[in-house]
């Protein structure tokens, strides 16, 4: 007899040791997310995820389950808020969609437009970042990297490696790579990795698969991110 | 190197945990942390070189580039600029021939500020190599410009520029009369740990860093689990700019502080203490390992303590220039050699802690509370204070008032009677718990301190009616962006958005709607940050907003829009390029004059 929470009215199940992130995937209940990735362990640091737990702010893909929940998740304040998140998240870095190779296939564009974004409300940071081409099969593009460390967890959790880390404090921070250079050339990543497949920008790209699909064609150009993720992520879940 | 690295690796036995303590000994010996220095200390801890440079790149007082000789740091709280900071530092950086940030050519000096470094009583303050620095004026300045030229080693500097008051004003329940060493540990067994424990719940005890948890649940929660090992963890990092009551407690009142440490551990069934002391209090840590020593040798530490078979040890680690490490969890990841990032939660600390063990951490004043509370027992710390804030809360009182210093007080107190206390008159407002505190206007002088209104670690700065309530709201809003660790984008985007639109109105650039756009995302970094800093660093904007929204208002342009960038000044580049300076060259602006 397993218990249950209630999310935007509807009551779903959820198992001892699940996060209100897995129950609510499982239940093909879509709550938006970024650093959040069902095959790594919860990083809970994008916070669009943000729910309100009986009244109270919940990061919902780490914050456990537990009988007896009232959750709001699909509300316009909500909803709002989450979108103010994203566009934080497109100001912080240089995100110029209509020439970035990942344009469709982004899930930071993709979760943009399910959040109705029109434009990005704050004023841009116009950060200053690298790109490192070093590597003869993939490319990193620090423009449009969001922190959301998958990449990092990807490359401990799945490939065994340590390639990638996060650096800097505050608003200084950055993504960086494990080599005496710090390019990716000099590092032990493999284009076959799960670390090389996993961003969910444009900030990782696999060199000379570019446009394979065409433009229009993409992921986001037919599918809104909610039936994308929940498509995804609920037959990853099924371990 | 190798050989001083390895003797570093040595002393600290090879462990990870202590990536910390070994870095900073090799920032002090070579003013950076070298290339080789990764690789030698990657090579010896067996860890990634990206864990070692993310550490490095985390913490204020390590580098990857090489800072001078004369590392000169000072501190950038408000109560320094209220004694002439800026001023000064304007006058050392000319001096000295070096830019504030820079490294002078020569490699002799570099000089930076840094945040509030706990002398608000004595400032301006500084720290020189992590030494510190008090009560700089110019004259003191032009002797440390000389000393650094004639490359006069630290040691032969003139000791009267490092001295540190307590400057106790007044003292109660705590700070009258300490308790004979080991005689809360004494009447502890005697009266046994259970009874102890229950006089402790009795005395309504609070966490003194601010939050206010009970300390007799927080203690009763770690006791309850099951564990090979638990830790107890006295914070030390009092990085909350205008407090620095720990500072005097660790001086003068060290011996009682880790006998709480010690009855904690006692009652929680600890082995090993960690003091975490933050890296601006260096110039205490050789006193403090003193005292650790005497304890040993008076058998109120090590093995079989007081002969009733504890086990119990304290290490003290030092930090490195870190606000955010203040947080429980985020003071743990940094004790583990770690980015001070706050964990998520739950599992807390009591729960989960220093690697992964049941680890109890309190504050410094709570500690040494807890000590005298073992000795008289909890009625007559509950008899003082209100009935939800018992007993006394030591405050450290700086800004404009003829008396600053250390003030034991019953919570309940006004801060009317404060004021009248530390002699402040003419008062425009307080903050009442530092920058992520409250600030209180003049008209709200009878508001007690106490949890239940005013809630305080410490922090009571005092503004006189000559003060700018713009600058204070800046200073504090550029330190919670400077210190923000980063982890989630509410906090590190917000808190520089914050700074990008408090400054645009401030400086004269904001447009009707500024002001609502800067309550909006006001409310977003208040709501969704993931730790109490991104929950807080609006505060100082929402405060002042709130008791002087004329003030804002009459900051704002009469037009409906401006955007957030300069665009006449963002041309400058291609007049330079083009050698213009013609009035075509420049491009005006609706609104402007």
């Amino acid at each position: 007899m397993s218990e249950t929470i209630i999310i935007d009215g509807q009551e779903l199940a959820f198992e001892e040791g699940q996060t209100i992130m897995d129950a609510a995937i499982a239940a093909d209940v879509y709550i938006p997310h970024l650093c959040h990735n069902p095959d790594y362990e919860p990083h809970g640091s994008c916070k669009l995820c943000t729910v309100k737990v009986n009244g109270r702010s919940c990061t919902a893909c780490t914050f456990p389950a537990q009988a007896g929940q009232v959750i709001e998740n699909q509300t316009e304040v909500l909803n709002q808020d989450r979108q103010r998140i994203t566009q934080m998240l497109f100001v912080e870095g240089n995100h110029f969609c209509p020439s970035c190779e990942k344009t469709g296939n982004c899930q930071l564009q993709g979760v943009g437009y399910y959040l109705k974004m029109q434009d990005n409300h704050f004023p841009h940071f116009f950060a200053i970042r690298e790109v490192d081409a070093s590597h003869p099969d993939v490319l990193i593009d620090h423009n449009r990297c969001i922190f959301c460390s998958l990449c990092v967890r990807a490359s401990q959790e799945s490939d065994g490696k340590d390639v990638f880390a996060i650096g800097g404090r505050g608003l200084n921070k950055r993504l960086i790579i494990n080599s005496k250079s710090g390019k990716l050339k000099d590092s032990d990543l493999d284009v076959n990795d799960c670390a090389a497949h996993v961003c969910p920008t444009g900030a990782i790209l696999i060199k000379r698969t570019g446009y394979s699909i065409p433009i229009g064609e993409r992921i986001y150009d037919k599918q809104q991110a909610d039936e994308v993720a929940l498509t995804k992520e609920n037959k990853q879940h099924g371990k | 190197m190798k050989g001083f690295i390895q003797e570093q690796l040595t002393r600290n036995a090879y462990q990870a945990e202590r990536l910390l303590t070994i870095l900073q000994a090799i920032q002090a010996e070579f003013h950076v942390i070298s290339e080789e220095a990764i690789s030698l200390v990657t090579e010896g801890l067996k860890i990634e070189r990206t864990q070692i440079i993310s550490v490095v790149e985390f913490y204020s007082f390590l580098h990857l580039t090489p800072r001078g000789e004369y590392d000169i740091l000072i501190s950038d709280s408000i109560t320094d600029h209220m004694l002439g900071k800026q001023s000064l530092m304007a006058y050392l950086s000319e001096q000295l021939a070096v830019d504030v940030g820079a490294v002078r050519a020569d490699g002799l000096v570099s000089l930076d500020n840094t945040s509030c470094s706990g002398m608000c009583d004595q400032g301006p303050a500084g720290l020189v190599n992590g030494h510190t620095l008090t009560q700089l004026t110019l004259p003191r300045i032009d002797a440390i410009v000389q000393l650094v030229n004639a490359k006069t080693p630290l040691a032969e500097w003139p000791s009267e520029f490092f001295v540190v008051t307590d400057n106790v004003q007044k003292t109660d329940f705590l700070l009258t009369s300490d308790i004979e060493q080991g005689s809360a540990l004494n009447t502890a067994f005697q009266r046994g740990l259970t009874a102890t424990l229950e006089e402790l719940d009795l005395s309504g005890l609070r966490g003194r860093g601010g939050a206010g948890f009970t300390t007799a649940m927080k203690w009763k929660f770690c006791a309850a689990e099951q564990s090979d090992m638990h830790y107890v963890v006295c914070n030390a990092d009092e990085g909350e700019p205008g407090t620095f009551k720990d500072r005097v407690l660790l001086n003068t009142h060290a011996h009682q502080v880790f006998e709480g440490m010690t009855l904690c551990a006692a009652i929680i069934g600890a082995e090993k203490g960690f003091l975490y002391l933050r890296g601006e209090y260096l110039y205490l840590q050789d006193a403090l390992e003193t005292v650790l020593e005497e304890r040993h040798a008076n058998g109120l530490l090590g093995k079989n303590i007081l002969q009733q078979g504890l086990d119990f040890d304290i290490e003290i680690r030092l930090g490195a220039g870190a606000y955010i490490c203040g947080e429980e969890s985020a003071l743990i990841e940094s004790l583990e050699g770690k980015r001070g990032i706050p964990r998520n939660r739950p599992p807390y600390p009591v729960v989960s802690g220093y690697l992964n063990k049941p680890t109890l951490v309190n504050n410094v004043e709570t500690f040494l509370a807890a000590a005298k509370i073992a000795v008289t027992g909890g009625a007559a710390f509950k008899a003082l204070g209100t009935e939800q804030s018992a007993g006394t809360k030591i405050l450290s009182i700086c800004g404009d008032c003829a008396h600053p210093g250390i003030y034991e007080l019953p919570f309940g107190v006004t801060v009317r009677e404060v004021l009248e206390l530390c002699g402040a008159d003419e008062v425009l407002g307080v903050q009442v718990g530092g920058p992520s505190g409250t600030f209180i206007s003049y008209e709200e002088l009878d508001r007690k301190i106490a949890f239940e209104d005013l809630s305080t670690g410490g922090s009571f700065i005092i503004f006189n009616k000559t003060r700018d309530i713009f600058a204070i709201a800046k200073n504090f809003t550029h330190f919670f962006a400077h210190e923000s660790c980063g982890f989630c984008t509410p906090c590190r985007v917000g808190t520089s958005l914050l700074k990008k639109q408090f400054d645009k109105i401030v400086d004269g650039h904001g447009s009707a709607g500024d002001v609502k756009a800067l309550e909006e995302l006001c409310d977003l970094v208040t709501q969704y940050s993931h730790c109490g800093l991104g929950q807080t660093a609006a505060n100082p904007i929402i405060h002042t907003l709130k008791r002087f929204p004329a003030l804002y208002q009459a900051q704002l342009k009469n037009i409906s829009y401006e955007p957030g960038f300069d665009l006449d000044a963002s041309l400058e580049v291609a007049r330079q390029l083009s050698g213009r300076e013609d009035t075509h060259a420049h491009l005006a602006q609706v609104g402007d004059e």
